[in-house]
């Protein structure tokens, strides 16, 4: 592993952020609305239920946490999607860079992306709508982590299928958030889902961690084995992830598809 | 440098000086044999030019030798390293310039400049920018996006990028193609000025026939994936009872069968 040729590729889109407002935008600006949109409607349940429930806490935070998973995946699809739009994989991939310096460089630009959209989030659930991220303790942290881990594993699954099937295969991507929400248990108990859903739901890592944000909202035990489960498969995860991208690459250098992407085929 | 024309067996094609050798090298794409059992090699300090018809496995051969593809069979060095084996290794002894892969256009002169030497791991780097942007007349855009650039400002944009590791083995598919005379003969200066000054090894494609004849001091002919001829190209017309390589060219193209026979005999 080279330090340097890993930090060529963060730095690259470092270079792209600071020139670019319609790159630094999509970081915080599609977040911020969700947050603003789900503030007002958490802020409106509290005013009705006539309970204790807190839907700031559960709701909102449980947005929050989402968008976040949702801006770490992207900021790994997206800073493989410039080398697609510039029609840079020749210079890229002919270059010395090994495939693990590549992966680990769009991880690094992923976590400064979705920190700076992490950071504008908290900012305004909390001083908008008097979230605390501190009422989650310190699990706040490992509920983070598993987020992130899952997010960068599903980021490389999704650039795993950008490579194999071309550059349109782009639109599969963008939606893969919105589709996996249904079953993360982000708004409601996996046992809210249908029997047979179920057993998916206990396969993706952010089901164990929004049940266990529940879990501490409620007041019950500390869910530290959820978070657990929930990692290990995440971690997991990456590793299945790394797998498949390599696998492939593999497939692109053989059949040609790297030098001749814009083709998204060479049948 | 040798080929698998008929004078020349490919186990005897490395020495010493050799910086790059192709064996028995095999591309199928499905039923379609693409490059059908070359072999040859390159010397340091030699321009060895790559000629032949749209299609006939030039710019395969090419992406081969940048590990971007794969072979059905055979083996690839650069300077003895085995690029399937040490991919990373090799390259780092390589690089490139071709007309379809411009740098991107969305960055800086300097700012492409420095990424791609990080990505050679260019030792004093902020340096050799500076050397380059000096040798390819590229100082007052050090600051302009590539997207903007002219095709000459971006050839030469895209030499500098190609030699800023201090490649043993340049690869330049049509470094000129799209150029006028003039850029063009300044870019052929520039290359060979290079080549000779460092003893690199210079693989050169491209369908000027009077270019090749000026900077390379052999050629290969590549015709339906196979190499048809080879040798100097101020000789081999006359070898072949043709007035110029040009002329030579469009037989290879449009009647190979002849030259085989040629060969042959």
């Amino acid at each position: 592993m080279s330090f340097q040729r890993t930090y060529a590729i963060v730095l690259r889109v470092f270079y792209l952020m600071r020139g670019s407002f319609t790159r630094v935008f999509p970081l915080f600006a599609w977040s911020a609305i969700d947050i603003i949109l789900w503030g007002f409607i958490t802020r409106y349940l509290n005013s009705v239920a006539q309970s204790n429930f807190n839907f700031v806490s559960t709701l909102l935070g449980a947005v929050l946490m989402w968008d976040f998973f949702t801006r770490v995946m992207y900021g790994v699809t997206t800073s493989f999607f410039e080398d697609v739009w510039a029609r840079n994989f020749l210079n890229i991939f002919a270059s010395p860079l090994k495939i693990p310096e590549y992966l680990t460089g769009l991880v690094l630009a992923s976590i400064l992306t979705s920190a700076f959209g992490l950071v504008i989030m908290v900012l305004i659930a909390t001083f908008l709508f008097g979230l605390s991220l501190f009422s989650y303790g310190i699990l706040l942290i490992p509920f983070i982590l598993v987020l992130f881990l899952f997010g960068i594993a599903l980021g490389i699954v999704a650039i795993s299928v950008v490579l194999r099937l071309g550059p349109a295969a782009e639109w599969f991507v963008w939606p893969i958030p919105s589709v996996l929400a249904p079953l993360a248990a982000v708004f409601y108990p996996v046992a809210t889902l249908p029997s047979w859903l179920q057993p998916l739901a206990r396969l993706l890592p952010p089901s164990y961690v929004f049940e266990g944000m529940r879990a501490v909202v409620a007041g019950h035990s500390e869910p530290i084995g959820l978070l657990l489960i929930g990692g290990a498969i995440a971690v997991a995860d990456i590793f299945l992830a790394s797998w498949l991208f390599k696998a492939m690459f593999s497939h692109a250098v053989r059949t040609g598809l790297i030098a001749r992407y814009s083709a998204e085929s060479t049948t | 440098m040798q080929s698998n024309s008929p004078a020349n067996n490919s186990k005897d094609v490395q020495s010493a000086k050799t910086v790059l050798t192709l064996r028995d090298i095999c591309k199928n794409y499905g039923e379609t044999r693409a490059v059908d059992n070359i072999s040859f090699s390159a010397q340091h300090n030699e321009i060895v030019g790559l000629l032949g018809p749209n299609g006939a496995g030039k710019t395969t051969t090419i992406n081969m030798i940048l590990g971007v593809l794969a072979p059905t069979s055979g083996s690839i060095t650069i300077d003895d390293i085995d690029i399937a084996k040490q991919r990373s290794k090799a390259l780092e002894r390589t690089n490139f310039a071709a007309v379809y892969a411009p740098m991107p256009g969305n960055l800086t002169v300097a700012q492409n400049l420095r990424i791609f030497g990080m990505l050679y791991s260019v030792a004093n780097l902020s340096a050799r920018i500076e050397e380059m942007l000096e040798a390819f007349d590229l100082k007052h855009f050090r600051n302009t996006r590539c997207g903007v650039l002219s095709s000459g400002e971006q050839t030469r944009a895209g030499l500098a990028k190609a030699l800023i590791n201090r490649p043993t083995l340049l690869l330049m598919d049509e470094p000129t193609a799209s150029l006028d005379p003039s850029a063009a003969r300044d870019i052929r200066e520039r290359i060979v000025n290079y080549a000779r000054d460092n003893a690199v090894g210079v693989l050169w494609t491209s369908h000027n026939m009077y270019e090749v004849t000026d900077v390379c001091s052999r050629v290969l002919f590549l015709s339906k994936g196979k190499i048809l001829i080879e040798g100097d190209p101020k000789l081999l017309p006359e070898e072949h009872g043709k007035s110029s390589l040009e002329e030579l060219f469009v037989t290879v193209a449009r009647e190979p069968l002849s030259i085989r026979e040629t060969e042959a005999a």
